[in-house]
């Protein structure tokens, strides 16, 4: 302060000027910290009066006035002080200028501060830029606007009530963190989910400023991270990884949900996601590489299970058989998997990079490549993005070449590459040289020995040695190559090709004396001291192969001896050592010449080296018993050296991370946890709160009526919703949300398209249902009296009964929502069934329970049917039922059942017809049979699942059966079985296996092994089973067929129809038959039907009774049947409509973009309907 | 930028403000906030001269008083509430062909990467939907986020709301698999002689499989060895430099004209007393060929739901080199 007058006096002189002179800045820079410590405290005080007072001058110069304020602050005080809007944003404007020039505006504060009240948004928003500057210096100036931000935390506009929390989180001042934290909370519940995100990037903001509120903010994360706006979502989970990282158990009951929007978040939500969700992944998953790691470690130790299975020891046998169990993936796993990758062709680098290495860690091996290609595409964008793709690449390539191999031009070097990049791709193809590309990549590799670039010269140089130590093929080659090279007129190349060399021969070096020969004359050229110490080490080591060149080259080397390099002169007294013991006749004086040089060296590593020496090898009367090891200690076998990359170990580091890219622990780095043991309790992640709510306030919607359909899920997205909503559009697809494993072949996301287009539909269905309601309570009544008074409930038959006579009178209820309505009884049916298999109390509670607390024993089921996750990992989950279609969920009962117990595996109820692939003659006595079991393939949705069930009957037992060599046709893929151990005589196993026939009906090849015998069996599918059900209203229905441009999802263009005529055989006059023989002929969804003319219409022998709601239409002379379905691969539609004319005539068509499939799906029907 | 079209210090300098109010829209506390260019527009409107006058003049501001309705929809990348009077959609094509071709002219790898460019100047929400003759060539793909990905699994149609204004719609991969057509060859003659400072050297381009197609604005651009001192050269079309300091040489060609190939022949004078350069150098071919896409790919369809006007559509194709690399 002192130094300051005449700086400031000087400054008096200077122009007035918008643009402040340079001299201004240094002053400003000098009195500006002056300012802020000791005239905080009055500047505060003044400036509450400053309010009021205008102009602003005069508290101000209590402090500055005295030494002179410079005036063009004066000017800008000015301005801000004005009326004007435009004047002061002018100011705004030129005073974040100034910051943005490095220069301190510090002593603005009070005049600025004023204007955070101000009407003009600009303004305003240049002010906040302002205050989060400055606020931490002058903190009780910052008190004043604090006001201001409270009273924009309630402003109608969410935007401004944003940028107030935004403002108000960002000024780091200590006093007024509860008021935060109230403005955190508060945000935290506001409607808008731009506040809400908001509240999520300020959690972190105050977690840094004061981490003592951080159980509040758990509580503040875990409310939004139940958030279900996609717009939240990625904010608050980067909150969460900020403040509690460890709580991993926050993430339980939103892990479903996380994974299904994941597509819809922003972009570098996504990333944080990804990234949490690996973490997640990793503790809460079983390693699905752990069976063939298994596998490939103790195959041996597995034998000897199976061996000691034979003996049926099982308490011994108890670990490892649970080790042993076929792996299957938990759902919620696959369930992450599926949905992250679509977004490996995000635009954004960073969302990619993070699905890759998310699916790197977390995929089973066989999936992992589908990463490649996406991280190749990455190469093409900017040198940065390129080196981080690469530093991966290479880390990956080590792990699973296979992976990159087909993209092994894609590394090819450009002379225009950084040389960082060249050396990465370097290390890739390095990586990915196998025996089949190695003469490809060598050749490219002599091409870039010719580069000017020396330094990726040495690393292609090195990179051919590792290429030659891992193939032993190429060793040779390489060898000459570099032995070519050595006669390279540079030096550098020289240098490293001998040190590379001297690496090869260690290996073999009986063989290459020639070469030792060849690189001894070489030393009077190479100068560089590293070459020249590998050379004479080399030598040395081998001198017993070159007896004559050794002491020749000591010789040399003696004389040169003072004016090598001390790394050469080392290896000289090591040569002379060798050669002493070996051949002591030639070099005894010429080692004692080197020596005695060496001993006077100025080194003293030289000096102590050659005294050791010394008394190692030349025997003297004190020499005790070393000295006739000596030959033993020099000469001693010395293991080659591996060549390995420099990526060896980086695996350990979480790809992606920086710590990888370092390849040193960075800060904050956060180690990926190893798989775990035991799987961890999957059912955390059932206990969906909301959903649970939704899902009893639905249930009590049924009951209430009045309560208007969608009353609490308006405007919310999500898979609330859309499980809400499901039975209502009558598609399963979204079903996704909760049950993992259903088949859904359409998007979340296109389902709320769907719904927002549809609209006004909706509310007309709702209308509906608000009628339908009391009618299905009634009906409901009575499904539940009738199991009461059916007899035995053990019986499978009684169940299938009593789901056809519900069925029945479901049918007869025939609504727009039957769909609905018969989904819950099959639900209800389905934990019944499993529950008269198990024993379980379920099904006697439901039997019993009054039909007034019929609610209880209801939530039971859906708990069953939403959440249902197999106690043992099993392929067959029960849940998968949801997706079969209305009309197929009876046969779904039946395959639940046939699963349960195969043997019971009946074609009568006409659906599951069985094939045969392996006849008991030709199997010398195994007998397989298959059948498409109509489920979705749990692996991989575009699989048709085989179910394929396996007798032996034999009088051994068959071992290790399995399925060996796939040959698919092009594009076909087959996913096999689980090998099965062990099959005792007379014992039927089943197991499902999943194959891509590709919308084709293409058999499917392959090998069926026992410990034995190879037998080719093939699959040939059916047309009718290339596809799965569809669910869709009849509107819908329509609506596709009509080729209607519909704003959301599913049009079909290009639609092909094919229309047959017909004659209906006698017995499937009925529609029940027909319907019957449709499904049976073809996995496709009957589409429920609308108001007109359908079979169930139709008084035929089963519905004699009458139908209710009085709608008086006439008897319909024909009736239509409409199906739907989806081709499994392609999910391309498939719709069949069946008009009945009169008598036996009728119409079948069928519309399909699939000219083939319609074509074959129209005979097969016809025939089934015709026989 | 879509802000001040050019990135430079000095617009940089100019606009401090704006991109002050840009970046601290985008960044809360270093996450990311809103990158999407057409929601920041929203907020913060990009300079213009017109708006620079009205703005003087009216006194309002570049901020939008707006809520950024776009960031809170279905369609975050859209902003709402966009009018024109002439509704038009440009779709550009335009693929660049990497490839490396070694000394005698054969190909050692060859890819096309493709990117699909709009421009959609089209009011309200539309809808469009945008279909392929050919879609199986498309290998790897990434996507704007706006384009529904499980249409595009299923039935290979591209059906997406777009965003307002310029942006990258995808970008496609075909890979080496399929055959890369080579649009020119370069015929080359360098060498360097031990004995004395001179090497010769000599460049020709010609097309090769251009479907009919001219091949415009070729440039050939080589970086020499350090021991070349300058060169000599004439070229029979074009013009040429050699910058001595970069050993930089450039060659512009212009045009390809089939009948009377470009060449570029000349000496190389090299630094005395040094050996010959043990590599020569490679040759960088950039090019540009008009309404062509090297890999076959044509857009079938355009289609737009959602409003009733009908719009103007283009679609343009262009083929140009990537890193175009000839080995000598």
């Amino acid at each position: 302060m002192l130094a300051l007058p005449p700086v400031q006096k000087l400054l008096r002189q200077l122009p007035v000027g918008p643009k402040p002179p340079v001299g201004g800045d240094v002053a400003e820079e000098l009195t500006s910290p002056v300012l802020a410590t000791e005239a905080g405290q009055p500047a505060c005080y003044s400036a509450l009066r400053a309010d009021e007072l205008q102009p602003l001058s005069g508290p101000e110069p209590t402090v500055t006035t005295g030494t002179g304020a410079p005036p063009w602050h004066d000017d800008l005080k000015e301005m801000l002080d004005s009326n004007k809007d435009s004047l002061k944003l002018e100011a705004m404007k030129r005073i974040v200028a100034m910051i943005a020039r490095g220069k301190n505006a510090s002593d603005l504060f009070p005049a600025v501060v004023k204007n955070v009240a101000c009407k003009n948004i600009e303004v305003k928003k240049l002010v906040y830029v302002y205050l989060v500057r400055y606020a931490e210096e002058q903190q009780d100036l910052a008190l004043l606007s604090i006001s201001t931000f409270q009273r924009g935390l309630k402003d109608p506009n969410q935007l401004i009530r944003a940028s107030a929390l935004r403002v108000l989180s960002s000024i780091r001042v200590p006093i007024i963190v509860p008021i935060m934290m109230l403005a955190i909370k508060e945000a935290a519940s506001d409607m808008s989910p731009y506040v809400r995100k908001t509240a999520a990037h300020a959690i972190p903001k105050l977690y840094s400023l004061d981490s003592d509120q951080k159980d509040q903010l758990i509580e503040v994360i875990e409310k939004l991270l139940a958030d279900k706006t996609t717009l939240v979502a990625g904010s608050v989970v980067m909150a969460f990884e900020e403040v509690c990282p460890e709580r991993i158990d926050l993430i339980h009951k939103n892990y479903r949900k996380l994974c299904n929007l994941l597509i819809d978040v922003e972009e570098w939500g996504q990333v944080v996601i990804i990234n949490m969700l690996t973490r997640y992944a990793r503790t809460q998953f079983l390693s699905p590489n752990q069976n063939e790691s298994l596998l490939e470690e103790s195959t041996e130790k597995a034998f000897y299970g199976s061996e000691e299975d034979d003996t049926k020891d099982a308490k011994a046998e108890a670990a490892p058989l649970a080790k042993r169990k076929p792996y299957v993936m938990d759902p919620d796993h696959r369930l992450l998997l599926r949905n992250t990758k679509p977004l490996l062709q995000s635009r954004n680098a960073a969302v990619v990079m993070a699905v890759a290495q998310l699916y790197f860690h977390l995929a089973p091996k066989a999936e992992v490549g589908v990463i490649a290609k996406a991280l190749v595409r990455l190469l093409r964008s900017h040198s940065e993005v390129q080196y981080v793709v690469l530093q991966n690449v290479a880390t990956m390539s080590i792990k699973r070449r296979g992976m990159f191999e087909p993209y092994l031009k894609s590394f090819y070097i450009r002379s225009t590459d950084p040389t960082q990049i060249k050396i990465l791709k370097l290390e890739v193809l390095t990586n990915l040289a196998n025996e089949t590309n190695i003469s490809t990549i060598l050749r490219e590799f002599q091409t870039y020995i010719r580069s000017m670039d020396k330094d990726f010269v040495a690393a292609t140089i090195q990179a051919i040695g590792r290429c030659a130590t891992n193939i032993g093929k190429v060793r040779d080659t390489c060898l000459n190559g570099l032995v070519q090279l050595l006669s390279n007129r540079d030096e550098l190349v020289v240098a490293e090709s001998v040190v590379v060399i001297k690496k090869l021969l260690q290996m073999q070096p009986a063989q290459h004396s020639e070469i030792i020969k060849h690189m001894a004359k070489l030393t009077d050229n190479i100068q560089v001291p590293m070459a020249r110490a590998s050379i004479l080490w080399l030598i040395g080591e081998y001198c017993e192969h070159v007896p004559k060149i050794a002491p020749d080259v000591l010789r040399k080397m003696a004389k040169s001896f003072t004016n090598e390099e001390d790394i050469v002169k080392l290896q000289v007294i090591n040569l002379a050592a060798k050669l002493y013991l070996t051949n002591s006749k030639q070099s005894k004086l010429l080692t004692q010449y080197v020596l005695n040089l060496a001993k006077y060296d100025q080194n003293y590593d030289i000096r102590d080296r050659a005294r050791f020496i010394r008394q190692l090898i030349v025997p003297t009367e004190k020499s005790g018993a070393l000295n006739k090891y000596a030959k033993k200690l020099f000469l001693a076998q010395k293991p080659a050296p591996i060549l390995e990359s420099s990526f060896k170990d980086r695996d350990h580091f979480q790809l992606g991370s920086l710590s990888h890219l370092l390849n040193t622990k960075a800060v904050g780095y956060q180690e990926l946890p190893d798989w775990p043991d035991e799987a961890p309790d999957p059912s955390v992640r059932n206990v969906e709160v909301p959903e649970w709510t939704k899902c009893t306030s639905r249930e009590k919607r049924k009951e209430k009526v009045e309560k208007p359909f969608y009353s609490d899920s308006d405007g919310e997205s999500g898979p609330t919703e859309s499980a809400d909503s499901e039975p209502e559009s009558g598609s399963e697809e979204s079903g996704s949300s909760s049950s993992s494993s259903s088949s859904s072949s359409g998007s979340e996301e296109e389902e709320e398209e769907e719904e927002e287009g549809s609209g006004e539909q909706s509310e007309d269905k709702e209308e509906e249902e608000e009628e339908k309601r009391p009618k299905r309570k009634e009906k409901e009544g009575s499904w539940q009296a009738a199991p009461g008074s059916a007899g035995s409930p053990s019986e499978e038959e009684e169940d299938e009964e009593r789901a056809k006579k519900a069925k029945k009178k479901v049918a007869l209820q025939g609504k727009k929502g039957c769909a609905e309505t018969s989904e819950e009884e099959a639900s209800g049916f389905e934990s019944s069934s499993s529950g008269s298999d198990s024993g379980s109390e379920a099904e006697a509670t439901q039997r019993k329970a009054p039909p007034s607390s019929r609610a209880v024993p209801k939530e039971i089921s859906l708990l069953d049917l939403d959440d249902f996750t197999p106690p043992t990992p099993q392929p067959i989950s029960s849940s998968s039922v949801i997706s079969t279609s209305l009309v197929t969920d009876l046969e779904g009962l039946t395959l639940i059942d046939t699963s349960l117990a195969p043997t019971l595996l009946s074609p009568g109820f006409g659906a599951v017809r069985t094939y045969e692939l392996l006849h008991r003659m030709a199997g010398e006595g195994l007998s397989v049979e298959y059948c498409f079991s109509r489920r979705p393939f749990p692996g991989d949705q575009h699989m048709v699942a085989v179910q394929i069930q396996i007798s032996n009957n034999t009088d051994t037992e068959v071992k290790s059966l399995r399925v060996s060599e796939p040959k698919p046709l092009s594009g076909m893929r087959i996913q096999e079985f689980p090998e099965i151990e062990y099959l005792a005589p007379g014992e039927t196993a089943s197991v499902v296996m999943g194959i891509d026939f590709c919308d084709s009906t293409q058999a499917a090849n392959f090998q069926l092994c026992t410990h034995t015998r190879h037998f080719y069996v093939s699959i040939q599918p059916p047309v009718g089973e290339l596809m799965a059900p569809v669910f869709m209203s009849e509107n819908e229905f329509r609506k596709e067929q009509e080729h209607l441009a519909w704003l959301g999802e599913g049009k079909l263009t290009g639609m092909s129809e094919i229309t047959e005529k017909l004659m209906l055989s006698e017995k499937y006059r009925s529609d029940h038959a027909i319907v019957q023989q449709v499904t049976s002929a073809a996995n496709v969804g009957r589409v429920p039907c609308g108001a007109d003319n359908e079979y169930r219409r139709l008084p035929g022998p089963h519905w004699s009774i009458p139908r209710d709601g009085g709608t008086a239409q006439p008897k319909a002379l024909f009736a239509t049947g409409r199906f739907a379905a989806k081709t499994v691969t392609s999910g391309s539609l498939v719709l069949i409509t069946l008009e009945q004319r009169e008598g036996a005539a009728a119409q079948l068509t069928i519309n399909s973009e699939k000219m083939v499939i319609g074509t074959m799906l129209v005979k097969d029907i016809i025939q089934a309907l015709t026989q | 930028q879509d802000y001040f079209g050019v990135c430079s210090e000095v617009m940089i300098k100019d606009n401090v403000v704006v991109v002050y109010e840009v970046l601290e829209e985008m960044l809360d506390n270093g996450f990311p906030l809103a990158t999407e260019s057409n929601i920041l527009k929203e907020l913060i409107k990009p300079p213009t001269i017109l708006r620079t006058v009205v703005n003087t003049i009216t006194g309002s501001t570049n901020v939008g008083d707006q809520l950024p309705t776009g960031q809170l929809s279905v369609v975050p990348w859209r902003r709402t509430g966009v009018k024109y009077t002439n509704n038009e959609a440009y779709f550009d094509v335009i693929e660049e062909i990497d490839a490396i071709i070694d000394k005698s002219g054969s190909t050692i790898t060859a890819e096309i990467q493709g990117v699909i460019d709009a421009c959609v100047k089209l009011t309200g929400m539309p809808d469009l939907t945008l279909s392929f003759m050919n879609p199986r060539l498309l290998d790897d793909v990434s996507f704007h986020p706006c384009v529904r990905f499980k249409r595009w699994e299923s039935e290979r149609i591209l059906s997406f709301i777009p965003p307002d204004g310029n942006f990258r719609l995808l970008s496609y991969h075909v890979s080496a698999q399929n055959l890369v057509a080579i649009p020119v060859y370069v015929k080359h003659n360098i060498s360097f002689r031990d004995s004395s400072s001179l090497g010769r050297f000599e460049i020709t381009v010609g097309p090769k499989q251009t479907m009919g197609k001219t091949v415009e604005g070729v440039m050939v651009t080589s970086q020499m060895p350090k021991g070349v001192l300058n060169m000599t050269l004439t070229p029979s079309q074009g013009t040429h430099t050699f910058d001595p300091v970069t050993k930089l040489l450039s060659w512009d060609v212009g045009k390809i004209n089939p009948q009377k190939l470009p060449s570029l022949k000349g000496t190389v004078s090299l630094q005395a007393g040094t050996s010959k350069p043990d590599e020569n150098p490679t040759i960088n071919l950039q090019f540009k060929i008009q309404q062509l896409a090297i890999s076959g790919l044509k857009v079938n369809r355009l289609d737009m739901y959602g409003e009733k006007y009908k719009p103007f559509k283009g679609i343009k194709y262009m083929t140009k080199a990537g890193k175009f690399q000839v080995r000598t």
